[in-house]
């Protein structure tokens, strides 16, 4: 099993996020499982979602605690949430954010970093506005880039099928963060990675 | 078709698969989306049915008994205090024997205020003479629904049924589900032939008084058609089973009980957690089983009964409590054996209780605590709350 867990803010889409990877690994013939945790519906508060993937159907009703990948939706709740709290070793964390995977390292030394300027791709698309961009189609691409558990085709089709609106900003959206998602491993990496 | 939905769309597709003629419904957090998917069908056209908006869920439930004393099949959801709202309402869907159908997402009854999965809302419903079936997962809220029609309007029930899933770990969890064709639901599930109707050219009383002398009888004839619920049970779902290939284990749900020495017995999303530990303990030679309690009214009493001769310890596990006793299935399950020479040592575990995670290692614990019941055959206490946070022992240590 595939254990994927979000951290956002409420209003930011984790929820959806959530769906989406299900929705997209269910297309590649995986049995899967999503849901947020609910806390109080507030639009800025910390908010967490849960996909489970695997090969068979997928029993367990609990919330994940030892997540493969961690996905990060803002990158302010690094302060104030543990996002690598059970991530197993050599997981990915998924940040969004205009720096460099390096610049986690130190803090994150048993995790695999992944960034992108999900906020960016959000704004160039039109998704949200500026104090509220909608970046989980956007960090969706990011995970399908560096983890690999899922294809970028996979991640557009499901986002065409579960997002409400702006089905093709989205999808869009997606496949820009896909292409311009940084690891550690690329950034350091003298020929450039891939 | 398999498609991804959470337990709530499953709830909104499965009344759009029954058509039922008059629909209402008041929203209340976590069944919220299923009055939301509801209401886009009826505005994209794709579900055909009177919407009556209301403003509380006593009105929802008298929509429903007036639109089913017309002769209709109606449908309704609510959750927890919503309910409780109700509640005078269902003793009068029962009692005019109208075959109202309701999903229920159970949620925690306040305060403090909690908006997560807990089964005390249904527990309190418990003497409203209704039906009440748990499902275990997204798949089961759809098909209890076409089954819970079957039941409720079959001549010999006509009585009103309601289906629980549990909120957030069902309502809001996307799973994939197989959406039966209409074809085969407008097959398995003919439109509803009202035994007595309200109808002008045929006047008749309903709902008046009734002396001391009749009353007593209104009563007993529930009590029968409730009896006469258990066999039908069985038989819808052998006759689901047929048509769309899934079946529900009817009355009691046992999973590798066989040859079980010990097994754990409750209701919910909880019993699909413990599926995969009894897997899990399987492969370790451990002789344990799970008995899911899929209908809590009419209670699988007899099945309770069968299944007590043949293992040495049950566990019961629950989210709920009847407060100055135990928990009540427990205190069902003591009433079901008491009668009889079985003597097992049965434990009481309250668990999950306003949505607390249940997780594997829970029921591990769970297991082992009863391993040592069913070899000793000495129960140490009746009754545990299991994980209450005392600042010091980790939860899961008994």
């Amino acid at each position: 099993m595939i254990e994927i867990r979000f951290h956002g803010r409420g209003g930011q889409g984790a929820q959806v996020a959530c769906k989406v990877l299900a929705d997209a690994s269910f297309r590649e013939g995986k049995e899967v499982q999503a849901f947020p945790f609910f806390g109080v519906e507030r639009r800025g508060a910390p908010v967490t979602a849960y996909t489970k993937i695997d090969d068979r159907p997928i029993r367990v009703k609990s919330q994940i605690y030892e997540p493969d990948h961690v996905v990060v939706l803002d990158e302010s709740l690094l302060k104030s949430v543990d996002v690598a709290n059970g991530l197993k070793d050599g997981g990915f964390i998924v940040i969004n954010t205009v720096k460099d995977p390096q610049d986690f390292r130190q803090r994150y030394p048993n995790a695999r970093i992944a960034t992108v300027d999900a906020t960016g791709v959000a704004m160039s698309h039109g998704l949200g506005s500026k104090i509220s961009p909608i970046v989980n189609t956007s960090i969706l691409g990011a995970l399908a880039k560096a983890s690999g558990i899922v294809t970028i085709d996979s991640i557009q089709a499901a986002i065409r099928e579960v997002t409400p609106r702006n089905k093709e900003e989205n999808a869009r959206a997606s496949l820009d963060a896909y292409n311009n998602t940084r690891t550690w491993e690329d950034t350091n990496d003298p020929s450039g990675g891939n | 078709m398999r498609k991804v939905v959470t337990g709530n769309m499953a709830a909104a597709i499965g009344a759009k698969l029954c058509k039922p003629d008059v629909i209402s419904a008041y929203p209340i957090t976590p069944q919220t989306t299923i009055v939301e998917y509801i209401a886009d069908f009826v505005a994209d056209g794709s579900l055909k049915t009177q919407y009556v908006k209301v403003e509380s869920e006593h009105s929802a439930m008298a929509a429903c008994i007036s639109a089913s004393n017309l002769g209709v099949r109606t449908f309704t959801a609510t959750s927890s205090h919503g309910l409780l709202l109700m509640h005078e309402m269902l003793g009068w869907a029962s009692g005019a024997r109208l075959p109202v159908v309701m999903v229920n997402v159970n949620r925690a009854i306040g305060p403090p205020w909690s908006v997560w999965v807990d089964h005390l809302d249904a527990i309190m419903q418990r003497d409203t003479g209704w039906i009440h079936i748990f499902a275990e997962n997204n798949q089961e809220v759809l098909d209890s629904m076409i089954m819970m029609y079957k039941i409720c309007e079959d001549h010999d029930v006509l009585l009103p049924g309601m289906i629980h899933e549990d909120a957030f770990y069902l309502s809001h969890t996307s799973e994939p589900v197989d959406i039966p064709d209409q074809s085969k639901v407008d097959e398995f599930l003919p439109k509803y032939k009202a035994l007595v109707k309200m109808d002008l050219d045929n006047p008749l009383g309903f709902g008046s008084l009734v002396m001391p002398d009749n009353y007593m009888e209104f009563r007993y004839k529930i009590a029968l058609a409730m009896d006469n619920v258990r066999e039908k049970i069985i038989e819808v779902d052998a006759d689901f089973k047929r048509l769309f290939g899934r079946s529900y284990g009817g009355m009691l749900d046992l999973y590798r009980c066989e040859d079980a020495e010990y097994v754990l017995l409750g209701a919910g999303t909880t019993a699909s957690t413990v599926r995969e530990v009894v897997d899990e303990l399987r492969e370790q030679g451990k002789k344990v089983g799970l008995a899911r309690l899929r209908v809590f009214r009419p209670f699988p009493y007899e099945e309770i009964r069968k299944l007590a001769r043949s293992v040495k310890a049950i566990g019961v596990f629950e989210r709920a409590f009847a407060f100055g006793y135990m928990g009540p299935f427990m205190a069902e399950i003591g009433g079901a054996l008491y009668n009889t020479d079985i003597r097992i040592p049965i434990k009481d575990y309250i668990i999950g209780l306003g949505g607390r995670d249940v997780r594997t290692k829970h029921i591990h614990a769970i297991f082992n605590d009863l391993e040592k019941i069913a070899n000793s055959g000495k129960l140490d206490k009746e009754l545990k709350w299991f994980g209450l946070n005392d600042g010091n022992r980790p939860e899961e240590e008994m």
